[in-house]
């Protein structure tokens, strides 16, 4: 379906990331958001606090980071479409409800701005090193999906994709920026809402008698019910039946997990999203994602320049992995070069998916600044050699 | 012998309980189903739609609450049930919304949120369940544990202090706040009616018994013995000062209703000043329910 028309700001605007993922989400549908403020994310639910009450919705700043991340579940089982925002310490603390939309399969959505850790770290300053607590900082097993916005109209873009991915396969979606990609300013075109699509939520036609709650369909995914509608569904983070009841025996926990896992596994042709550029034929192929992708392109450019044949890999989903994608490449090419602001996350997952076939290069530090170009071009033209 | 048939009727109170999943995990002479009673009692004598009633409960014995109701009913974390509900009640205002947990669960990892939605008004109503421990997991000591009794974390006897919980919560800023004990079925019952029918951040404790780990390990009897106690040292004292009504080892268990006041909830005072501050841009919604 087309986006409700009163969220969307059409037109074209100049926008940091923060505000244009704001946007993102009205015109997604969010009209419900608890936070907690952090540096430097705050900016997206000023936004929302200052938007949504002319659009028809709520925005409630809660008592700390836990709170804010499961207020948002009981809007969502409440009806609303809901996210929060926040950066590292906060996130540390959202690790409990990630878990718990995981179990309960509550769409919604968590957008990260990234900032420098372990702890407090660097506030204001920009890193790309919560890419595997996203993927692996609550307990159990589970999958998640997470987009990297490298520019403001991605933050736009993809926020509206999360919002999407959260409705189809009921669980929570992350949007992972950073400071940088939060606080730069570019232009943002925010097309007409019936060039916007949004995926509604899935609610059952089935009558009370007739639904069960957690029995999937053929996607493995289950519809849900409208509270106060007399479905009187049950809803836990204990390991649960199809009908929602406590059953914590190995043969549920199997079924109900694994199939937690499937329903992402199974359609990761569909959820995957990355840019491939001149990949045929390169020596060499640097793979990035969020700000990283843009200092990157500038490294690309100059190796060109120099007769080496660069191809372009960025994730747009870091989870999924583009794992496929990445292992055919590595069979072609000399070597991988991975730029990332950390001290190696996503990189391990590059190993892990060219299993041996090229050498992997690594090319990163701690956060607090972007990359100097010449440091990747350095990179590309040694393993180039 | 048909006067016989006749008689073997429905339990009232069935129609409220997810019958499929009795019996429930609740010791013999534990008091939550007491007050589950209660409460389905309370919903029947006030003829409230159930399907506009939502149960949301933490983690522990009273979160398991949420499990055994047959009404839109969500198990949520450990500490974390009133923001839940904030969030629930919030996106859809129409559902009166029911926090149903412990003392452990709402007063120590979730005492934080409690207070904030008190302060706030959000239009909620707790029911807590104090049984004076942490019993789920074996009987370690909590927040409301009493002076000079053997707990599993305290094998020499506590000696801190506890929360006073209608005080704490008045302080914070609640509009109701009452105290019964699993003795007092009928006076709960009637409590629960009266929060219903309040709007803003409402409030009734509970004491229970907790035989198996509480009162065991004290010398204090079976559940029986602890409802002797309940009925010879509770004495009904209604608008009584929440500060003089500290529970004690074996001291008076004062019940009553302790405070019946007004104010604006969160969603009315975030009502009214928006409209005054946004004027016609104001868009007010009903619900934030999506398509």
């Amino acid at each position: 379906m087309h986006a409700d028309p009163a969220g969307v700001m059409t037109g074209t605007h100049f926008l940091d990331g923060d505000h244009a993922c704001c946007e993102g989400a009205l015109a997604a549908g969010a009209r419900f958001s608890s936070g907690y403020p952090i540096t430097p994310s705050t900016e997206v639910v000023e936004r929302f606090a200052a938007r949504v009450p002319t659009v028809g919705g709520t925005f409630i700043q809660m008592e700390d980071e836990l709170a804010a991340s499961i207020a948002l579940q009981g809007a969502v089982w409440g009806g609303a479409k809901a996210f929060t925002v926040t950066s590292g310490p906060g996130f540390s603390l959202m690790m409990e409800h990630i878990g718990l939309a995981v179990m309960t399969e509550t769409p919604c959505v968590f957008v990260d701005v990234q900032r420098g850790g372990p702890s407090t770290g660097l506030p204001t300053l920009p890193a790309q090193a919560d890419m595997m607590q996203v993927r692996w900082g609550s307990h159990g097993d589970y999958e998640v999906i997470a987009v990297c916005p490298n520019s403001p109209q991605e933050c736009f873009d993809l926020t509206i994709t999360a919002f999407n991915y959260a409705e189809q396969y009921r669980c929570p979606v992350f949007v992972m920026m950073d400071e940088v990609v939060g606080h730069m300013t570019e232009k943002v075109v925010i097309p007409p809402p019936e060039q916007i699509e949004v995926t509604p939520r899935r609610y059952t036609t089935l009558p009370p008698d007739e639904f069960l709650a957690f029995k999937p369909g053929d996607d493995l995914v289950p519809d849900m019910p409208r509270t106060g509608e007399g479905y009187n569904v049950h809803v836990t983070g204990l390991t649960h039946d199809e009908r929602g009841y406590p059953d914590m025996t190995p043969a549920t926990q199997d079924k109900l997990v694994r199939r937690l896992q499937d329903k992402i596994k199974k359609n990761v042709d569909k959820i995957t999203l990355y840019e491939a550029e001149q990949i045929e034929g390169a020596e060499v192929v640097v793979v990035s994602y969020g700000i990283t992708s843009r200092v990157a392109q500038r490294a690309i450019e100059l190796a060109r320049n120099k007769g080496v044949k660069v191809g372009k890999f960025r994730l747009i989903t870091a989870w999924p992995f583009p794992e496929k994608q990445i292992a055919e490449i590595a069979a072609k090419v000399k070597a991988l070069v991975v730029v990332e602001l950390n001290l190696g996350q996503m990189v391990r997952e590059v190993e892990r998916a060219a299993a041996g076939k090229a050498p992997v290069r690594f090319v990163g530090h701690a956060g607090g600044s972007v990359h100097r170009p010449e440091d990747i071009l350095q990179a590309i033209m040694e393993v180039a050699r | 012998m048909s006067e016989l048939t006749e008689l073997t009727v429905q339990n009232p109170v069935e129609e409220f309980l997810r019958m499929d999943r009795i019996p429930h995990i609740w010791c013999p002479g534990c008091g939550i189903g007491t007050s589950v009673n209660s409460f389905a009692h309370a919903l029947i004598d006030a003829k409230i739609d159930t399907r506009n009633v939502a149960i949301v409960s933490g983690i522990g014995c009273t979160g398991r609450v949420a499990g055994y109701v047959k009404q839109d009913s969500f198990h949520t974390t450990h500490g974390r049930a009133i923001p839940f509900a904030t969030g629930l009640k919030l996106a859809n205002p129409k559902l009166n919304v029911v926090v149903y947990s412990g003392d452990g669960d709402l007063f120590a990892i979730g005492g934080n949120h409690l207070i904030h939605a008190a302060r706030r008004n959000v239009d909620l109503k707790v029911i807590c369940i104090n049984n004076l421990i942490y019993a789920m997991t074996g009987g370690q000591t909590g927040p409301t544990t009493p002076n000079d009794v053997i707990t599993s974390t305290n094998p020499y006897g506590t000696f801190d202090a506890s929360f006073n919980l209608p005080y704490l919560v008045e302080a914070a800023g609640a509009v109701y706040v009452a105290r019964w004990t699993a003795f007092h079925v009928r006076q709960l019952a009637r409590s629960i009616q009266e929060m219903f029918a309040k709007k803003g951040f409402s409030f009734i404790e509970v004491l229970s018994p907790c035989p198996t780990l509480y009162q065991r390990r004290n010398k204090m009897g079976d559940g029986l013995d602890t409802m002797k106690f309940y009925k010879e040292v509770s004495k009904i004292r209604n608008g009584a000062a929440t500060k003089d009504v500290a529970l004690t080892k074996s001291g008076e268990i004062t019940v009553g209703k302790f405070v019946d006041r007004e104010r604006s909830d969160y969603r009315d005072l975030l009502h009214d000043r928006l409209l005054d501050s946004l004027g016609d841009d104001y868009v007010e919604t009903e619900a934030c329910t999506c398509q």
